[in-house]
């Protein structure tokens, strides 16, 4: 039996090194422009 | 720091600091509730006087099990963040990159929670925004972007289709200066639809990288709270040219949007009498109002606010796969492309990365603070001047917030609204509380989706 499932998802820690280069959308702007919500943003850097 | 949620028959563990998210059986989630700080012999011993039917063989493969996740750095990952959150808060140079133009401070409805005051904001006198200060705020835009490449502007007000021909001729003014700064704007308007036409609608399409329409789902309560300046329902009005919007847009790149108060606590009917109009990209706020006003939500209402998130994520989950589903801003979630940990603890942007602009040309941290006394940064001509309010928002990260700081929110929600927290709190660095928990339960079913729909490892 299996207990565990982890679902696919990007490594926090990894986008210190990768992260910041401030491209990605301002968070409140172009979506409802009250409540800022990050998690829903993607990340400009692809690679 | 982990957190543990139950929610549509699911047993969630997020890990905070690395954003792994595990799905276990009951078992297992209860070894994790406690696994920290416990020796192996305490924790099976525990669990077995807890599930008498499983073996301690069993149990003991479960432990190696999550034991194996905290080698594998996804489970109680410390936090490598807040020793460095002055480098990418504090220390950084600030860069402007986002503007929001109050390109008309002015408004042909009249609705009741507006913040905006109907569009004057905190009563200044209504006007319209010059195409010679619009093309200033551009300039000033470009020039202090410094190799951020995407710009972004946003056409609010009031309404902004109260100036229209002063929106195309910026964003014409816009295009023209891409080439030469080596920028690329993105520009974005937010309309409540009275005055939408086609021609509209066809410069939206090939200039907007999105848009906003403002509507508040069923119809007796769009029009209890959006009503025109003379009192008149608006629903009626709106409904078919934001379909016609949404369609010629291929339902992309677009929100319905709507706010949601005391009025409308099951606000969940509101939702989804907007998908079953046919709209496929849909948000719907909690209104931010001052306490004493009779729609602003209270701290009772949470328990059946609460109840409506899980309800519309239950739907959600059905729905899903079929023609009847429909994304909802506020549950939707980049997990394996989501942003990098700067942009999820370094906050809003508001006065800092993000501005706004009024029509005579002032700058405040952002649309919630247009007109707040105190909050003045500067203007298109001098740029910010204000260093003090510009240096106090660049403080605004996550760790500066001790209710944040502690919060499994803080990585998916960046700290709220600072305005909001200014607003209930008295300072920038407080909390909204119901704002908060509110949040929280939207992360915790946008989650719950994800297990439910998402992919495994
Ligand atoms: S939900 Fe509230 S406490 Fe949590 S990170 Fe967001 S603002 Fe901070
Ligand atoms: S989250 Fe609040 S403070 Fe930040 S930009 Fe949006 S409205 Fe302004």
């Amino acid at each position: 039996m299996k207990h565990i499932k982890t679902l696919n998802t990007k490594r926090l820690q990894k986008t210190v090194k990768t992260g910041g280069c401030g491209e990605c959308q301002t968070s409140c702007q172009s979506a409802c422009k009250t409540s800022c919500t990050v998690g829903n943003q993607s990340c400009e850097h692809k690679n | 720091m982990i957190h543990q949620f139950k929610n549509n028959g699911y047993n969630i563990v997020l890990d905070v600091e690395s954003g792994a998210i595990h799905v276990v059986d009951e078992i297992t989630y209860d070894l994790i509730g406690i696994f920290e700080g416990n020796s192996k012999e305490f924790v099976v011993k525990n669990i077995q006087d807890k599930y008498p039917e499983v073996s301690k063989e069993d149990i003991e493969e479960i432990y190696d099990e999550v034991q194996g996740l905290v080698d594998d750095d996804v489970l109680f990952t410390p936090d490598v963040y807040e020793e460095r959150i002055e480098d990418f808060s504090k220390n950084r140079p600030v860069v402007v990159k986002a503007l929001c133009l109050s390109i008309a401070h002015d408004c042909n409805f009249a609705c009741k929670y507006c913040f905006a005051d109907e569009g004057t904001y905190n009563g200044q006198p209504r006007e319209l925004m010059s195409y010679e200060v619009g093309k200033q705020a551009l300039d000033f835009l470009i020039h202090n972007s410094g190799n951020r490449k995407n710009l972004e502007v946003d056409f609010f007000g009031g309404e902004p289709t109260m100036n229209w021909q002063v929106v195309k001729d910026l964003v014409a003014y816009g295009r023209s200066q891409e080439k030469k700064y080596d920028k690329n704007f993105r520009f974005t308007l937010t309309t409540n639809g009275l005055l939408l036409n086609d021609e509209m609608m066809e410069f939206c399409n090939k200039e907007m990288g999105n848009v906003v329409m403002s509507i508040d789902g069923r119809k007796c309560i769009n029009d209890k709270m959006r009503p025109t300046i003379n009192g008149k329902g608006t629903y009626d009005i709106i409904l078919p040219k934001f379909k016609k919007f949404a369609e010629s847009r291929h339902q992309k790149r677009y929100y319905v949007r709507g706010t949601f108060t005391r009025n409308n606590l099951d606000f969940s009917k509101d939702i989804l009498s907007l998908a079953d109009e046919g709209f496929k990209e849909i948000s719907m706020e909690p209104v931010v109002a001052p306490p004493t006003a009779d729609y602003a939500l209270k701290e009772e209402d949470l328990p059946q606010l609460f109840e409506e998130y899980d309800s519309l994520a239950r739907e959600m989950v059905k729905r899903h796969g079929t023609d009847k589903e429909f994304n909802f801003f506020h549950f939707m979630i980049d997990l394996e492309g989501g942003p990098c940990v700067y942009k999820r603890l370094s906050g809003c942007g508001s006065g800092t990365e993000y501005l706004v602009v009024t029509p005579k040309g002032t700058l405040y941290p952002c649309h919630q603070f247009d007109g707040t006394k105190g909050f003045e940064m500067g203007d298109v001509w001098k740029g910010v001047t204000n260093i003090d309010l510009q240096t106090e928002f660049k403080g605004c990260n996550v760790y500066a917030k001790p209710e944040c700081k502690k919060c499994f929110a803080r990585f998916y929600c960046s700290g709220g609204c600072q305005a909001n927290a200014y607003n209930f709190s008295g300072s920038v660095t407080g909390n909204y509380k119901i704002g908060c928990e509110l949040q929280k339960k939207r992360i915790e079913c946008a989650i719950m989706i994800k297990a439910a729909t998402g992919s495994e490892e």
